[in-house]
């Protein structure tokens, strides 16, 4: 087993001569680390050789990145028309609600972090919710809080 | 030989490393490079498994595997059939096969037998049991699972259903009846025949020719004649030169390139090579969405698969065409859907759209001539090269021949994928296939094209649906997201609501983007809130017209459509908001007050139980009250109250 | 090269195949206000003032970055010019501190420029503004992002000129702003404090801390000089005031053009310093004495003298200066080798 430093100078090794690399690097090294800190943005840019203030650049405009620690559990709330339409914004209000969180923000026992994500491509079953990778339909206020309440 | 795609014995000489170019007619059609009548046989029974004929001996059922239906629980159902069928022995006689997305979602999880092709709906793994011994055992269609229209008939065979009855299935051929995992499997549908044709009989000019004939426009919503991109790109000096596939669908609303993606994905990559070879490329990307993660699965396998049989790399199938295929992840940025973003992105930089000219096919990607084809757009070329032009032009209009898909959603009976010829009336789509508004409400508006399209109204409802007619009504076809509301929507939050995904997602380069889309939405919220004046209604026209006059890139001129077209048609609700301070929908919360009629509720408790903020109280049998303060307004206790004492007002 | 003949304002022109309508324009001395265009970076396009009105056109294209072409009729001032204009600058003072009174930057700021000549004044369209903390915990650079109108200027100038890339675009939208890498400030950041960044700011997000206060530009006399620093001969700009050096620009000529180095622009603290030395001291009796220049160069010259004459030019050192101009340095060369007779000569670069 390769520990995560090892899979990070692996991922670096591969890419550094690539042209084009940094956001598949840094894909790849969120997937290792769970997140962008700013110790890594320093590592890939040197290594890639791209200025750090272009790599921030980069981790700040794509709302894949994250430079601060996420949950455990991944709650994203379709902003998709159909969820709109069919009650997406009332799911959001409850789990606002529920965990104190706003959209972008984390549980303060880092269990749950509460986002927005562009529509899913689920629209036949709106509204949807994704918590972790599990796409959830056809929802109601209640059935979304049963849902997270069984997360551990 | 244990698969299509192995030599059928020791005489066959196609492998990839000695390409040849009838390798692929070979496996499908021959041996053609012996004579064996076994082998024959033996290659046709693998290519029936896959098709069923009519007369096949074996069956087959097919488990939807697409987003929609794994997520209400498909993911089980194949092993919950295999462990059924093993336990009545019908192993040999029946396969089971995952698929991608049938398109029809909302009535999944889908379990499609051929080769009788009955089409059950809304399995669930109780089910199996019953599928499994009353149908495959003793030949009796569970009636029970199968589709039923409003009106109470049930449709046994998938092509009787009104939904695909009126469609067109061109482009979606193989989406759900082939597995999209097996390249034996797009093979034996006739698949990679267009490159055949296309490296064994045609020049590039002759290929850029037929493209420009069939009159085929880009699927990605502005409609540019795909050959003239091509022509251009191959005429721009450069040894180097880039095909992208721009499957980064992001108008929500919209996931016509995703069921492709998912559930024929070789037909895309085909499309790319015949665009490589067209236009002198070598090199392709697909930048597909990260959001997609089942698309980019398939992508990868597939292209996996072509490298494997020497359908991607070099000499391809002995013609000395060269071209590979590099999938690209996004990052989650809406903008990167536009051309000149996408690129950026490609490059690793922020997807920020840079000033046209040069055009990509000039200057594109690293500064090389490139060409830019959505998903569908791309799917639509191994159809025309194999069918021709004039069979191709049969379907849809003068102007825009072909098919679309659409995505049909919203408060439609049927939402779903649609794939129909273009030029048809949108009536037919909403009402014909569509099955009209769903609980019976009333139709108001459809929505088409996403963040960058518009709202028709009743009135357009005959307008043919192509590029030309629906642009002058003031929406766009888009990339084909079609959004139907009802009655009870609010056209003033409809239009707040496409705002703040624009002003999301806006890049932040031009000024009228990033700063004019944050005033229309501030506004917007405003009417919404009951907090806006008419001045602000002149502002925000304002605003509208000078974000469409100035800004930097398409996305940008075109957000302001949804305010524009909702004011020209919808605009007494606007007034009604500003003036009268009053949401006609009854959607806008800040406009509406929730509250109990004390002679209907009988104390049942219901309402009580179900708010999810403790608004409500109340003793058991006696009438419950609500507390504005608490209140968000979320409608849960209008839904679930049964003696109509919930009022909105 | 090809030329081509296009119409601007009824005015017909003929100009270089490539160019842009901006130039096109300020050719034939029509004004198109622009924030974000700059003939020394690369094109960018993004601010939208230099929108023009092109017949046969459904946009409006902005004229710093559209060519022109054959047979263009071009409006730079008509009326729906001008609504777009005055929108898109309510819509940036909008998102703008109400600090004219205050800012460093008045009388010199684009954006009060064309809100002056557009008669465009804050108050449409008001709601959330960007709310970023100043900083100013550097000497030299104070950056208040609550001024910036994202032009990206610095950020090209950074990163194409000086090729530091100690700053660059951060998030996106209506949250996106100039950052330094990782938001640490541009202490951390890699920026060699050249300035340039702050020579093409048109607002007052950037501004130079040791000046602030002191005088408005109205006020200020600019006296064109020669960097003292090294022997590159920068020209630069003395901003004085009563007398007084009180900021440095760059020259906007000569080989540094709008160039300087952190000593250049800022280090001008010196010139009114009480500790700096105005007139030569000579040691007498062991103590420093202020005395005339004729006084101390007669004695130098006599010592010098003195010295060859007792015990040889060698025993003589010459030290130059990257402070003075090449031909300066060579004089001295001269001065030490056949006068002296010395060959000790050393320069100050080696130490």
């Amino acid at each position: 087993m390769l520990s995560l430093d090892e899979k990070l100078e692996e991922l670096l090794t591969k890419y550094q001569d690539t042209p084009g690399a940094l956001i598949p690097v840094l894909q790849q090294a969120q997937e290792i680390y769970g997140y962008l800190s700013p110790e890594l943005i320093r590592i890939i840019s040197s290594r890639l050789r791209i200025p750090t203030s272009r790599t921030y650049g980069v981790a700040t405009f794509y709302s894949q990145f994250h430079l601060k620690p996420r949950g455990r559990h991944i709650i994203k709330v379709c902003q998709g028309t159909a969820c709109h339409v069919r009650g997406g914004s009332k799911l959001m209000e409850v789990l606002k609600n529920y965990l104190g969180a706003q959209p972008g923000e984390t549980t303060e026992d880092l269990k749950f972090t509460l986002e927005t994500v562009a529509c899913l491509g689920a629209c036949g079953l709106a509204p949807v919710v994704m918590i972790n990778d599990q796409t959830v339909g056809q929802l109601t206020p209640e059935k979304v809080l049963q849902k997270i309440t069984t997360c551990e | 030989m244990r698969n299509l795609m192995e030599a059928c014995c020791q005489r066959c000489t196609h492998t990839p490393a000695s390409p040849c170019s009838e390798y692929l007619l070979c496996r499908t059609e021959g041996p053609l490079c012996h004579e064996s009548k076994e082998c024959r046989q033996q290659r046709k029974a693998f290519i029936d498994e896959v098709t069923i004929p009519s007369d096949s001996p074996g069956r087959q059922i097919i488990v939807c595997g697409g987003t929609g239906c794994t997520s209400s629980g498909a993911a089980n159902l194949v092993d919950l059939l295999n462990q059924e069928i093993t336990a009545h022995n019908l192993g040999n006689s029946v396969q089971v096969k995952k698929t991608s997305c049938h398109g029809f979602c909302e009535n999944g999880p889908i379990l499609h037998i051929k080769p009788e092709g009955i089409f059950y709906t809304k399995v669930k793994p109780k089910d199996i049991q019953d599928i499994v011994l009353s149908h495959l055992v003793n030949q009796q269609v569970v009636k029970r699972l199968l589709y039923q229209d409003t009106a109470g008939n049930s449709y046994p065979y998938f092509q009787d259903i009104p939904f695909y009855a009126g469609q067109t299935r061109l482009l979606l051929r193989n989406c759900g009846q082939i597995n999209p995992e097996s390249l034996a499997d797009y093979l034996a549908v006739g698949g990679y025949r267009s490159l055949v044709k296309v490296l064994q009989q045609m020049t590039p000019d002759e290929v850029i020719e037929e493209v420009q004939r069939s009159g085929l426009r880009g699927r990605g919503g502005a409609g540019f004649p795909t050959g003239r991109k091509w022509a251009s790109a191959r005429k721009a000096a450069g040894d180097v030169k880039y095909i992208i596939c721009n499957a980064d669908e992001g108008d929500p609303g919209a996931f016509m390139d995703r069921s492709l993606l998912e559930g024929d994905p070789h037909s895309v990559l085909e499309g790319m090579l015949i665009a490589g070879f067209a236009v002198g490329s070598t090199k392709g990307y697909i930048y597909c969405r990260a959001e997609y993660p089942l698309a980019i699965k398939r992508l990868k396998i597939a292209i996996h698969q072509a490298q494997q049989v020497g359908l991607l790399g070099s000499n391809i199938m002995g013609s000395g065409f060269q071209f590979d295929i590099a999938l690209k992840e996004g990052a989650g940025a809406f903008v990167c859907g536009e051309g000149t973003a996408l690129q950026a992105s490609i490059e690793g930089l922020r997807g920020m759209p840079r000033v046209k000219p040069p055009r990509s096919t000039e200057k594109g990607l690293w500064e090389k001539p490139t060409v830019l084809n959505n998903v569908e757009t791309l799917a639509n070329i191994p159809v025309l090269i194999q069918t021709g032009t004039e069979a191709y032009r049969k379907l849809g209009t003068v102007k825009s021949p072909g098919t679309k898909i659409f995505a049909l959603s919203g408060a439609v009976t049927n939402p779903g994928l649609v794939e129909i010829p273009m030029g048809q009336p949108l009536r037919e789509i909403i009402f014909g296939i569509g099955g009209g508004i769903r609980d019976g409400k009333s139709f108001k508006a459809v929505q088409l094209g996403g963040p960058s399209g518009g709202c028709l109204t009743e009135q357009h409802l005959e307008l043919p649906v192509d590029f030309d007619s629906l642009t002058t009504a003031g929406a766009t076809i888009g990339s084909g997201g079609m959004v139907v509301m009802g009655e009870d929507t609010c056209m003033v939050d409809v239009a707040r609501f496409f705002l703040a995904f624009t002003q999301a997602e806006s890049c932040g380069k031009c000024t009228p983007c990033r700063e004019g889309t944050k005033r229309m939405l501030e506004i917007l919220e405003r009417i919404c809130q009951g907090k806006a004046d008419l001045k602000d209604l002149g502002d925000l026209e304002r605003l509208c017209r000078v974000v469409k006059n100035t800004s930097l890139c398409g996305l940008g001129q075109a957000c302001p459509n949804p305010v524009l077209s909702t004011l020209q048609y919808f605009r007494e609700e606007y007034l009604a908001h500003i003036v009268e301070k009053r949401c006609p929908a009854g959607v806008c919360s800040s406009l509406v007050r929730y509250s109990i009629a004390a002679d209907r509720c009988r104390g049942c408790g219901l309402c009580l139980k179900n708010c999810p903020v403790g608004a409500i109280e109340g003793e058991k049998k006696q009438p419950h009250t609500i507390t504005a303060e608490r209140c968000i307004k979320c409608g849960v206790c209008l839904d679930k109250c049964k003696f109509g004492a919930v009022l909105r007002g | 090269m090809s030329e081509v003949t296009i119409i601007i304002n009824e005015q017909p022109i003929t100009v270089p195949a490539g160019t842009t309508i901006l130039t096109a324009a300020r050719d034939v001395g029509i004004e198109i206000p622009t924030l974000c265009h700059d003939p020394e970076v690369s094109r960018y396009g993004g601010c939208r003032l230099c929108v023009v009105e092109v017949a046969g056109w459904g946009s409006l294209p902005a004229a710093c970055v559209t060519e022109v072409r054959p047979g263009m009729v071009i409006e730079t001032e008509s009326a729906r010019v001008l609504e777009a204009r005055r929108t898109i600058l309510e819509l940036l003072l909008a998102n703008h501190p109400e600090d004219c009174l205050t800012c460093e930057k008045t009388g010199a700021c684009a954006l009060q420029d064309y809100a002056y000549r557009y008669g465009v004044r804050r108050g449409a369209f008001l709601g959330e503004r960007q709310n970023h903390p100043v900083e100013a915990d550097n000497p030299f650079i104070v950056r208040d992002m609550n001024k910036c109108i994202l032009c990206g200027k610095c950020v090209r100038v950074c990163s194409e000129v000086v090729g530091r890339s100690a700053i660059d675009f951060s998030h996106r939208g209506f949250r996106a702003r100039i950052a330094t890498a990782l938001d640490e400030g541009l202490q951390q950041s890699g920026c060699v404090f050249c300035g340039s960044c702050l020579e093409v700011c048109p607002v007052g997000a950037l501004t130079g801390k040791q000046r602030r206060g002191k005088g408005r530009p109205w006020e200020m006399t600019s006296v064109t000089t020669t960097c003292p620093y090294c022997g590159v001969g920068c020209q630069l700009k003395l901003q004085v005031k009563n007398q007084r050096v009180i900021g440095v620009m760059a020259g906007g000529s000569g080989l540094n053009g709008r160039h300087l180095c952190v000593k250049g622009r800022f280090g001008h603290g010196f010139i009114h310093h009480p500790d700096r030395l105005k007139k030569p001291l000579l040691r007498k009796a062991g103590v420093l004495q202020e005395v005339s220049w004729s006084e101390a160069l007669a004695y130098t010259a006599q010592r010098l003298s003195q010295i060859k004459q007792h015990s040889g030019g060698a025993a003589i050192g010459v030290l130059a200066s990257a402070r003075i101009s090449n031909e300066e340095n060579y004089l001295l060369n001269k001065f030490a080798r056949r006068v002296l007779a010395t060959n000790n000569l050393d320069h100050c670069a080696r130490l």
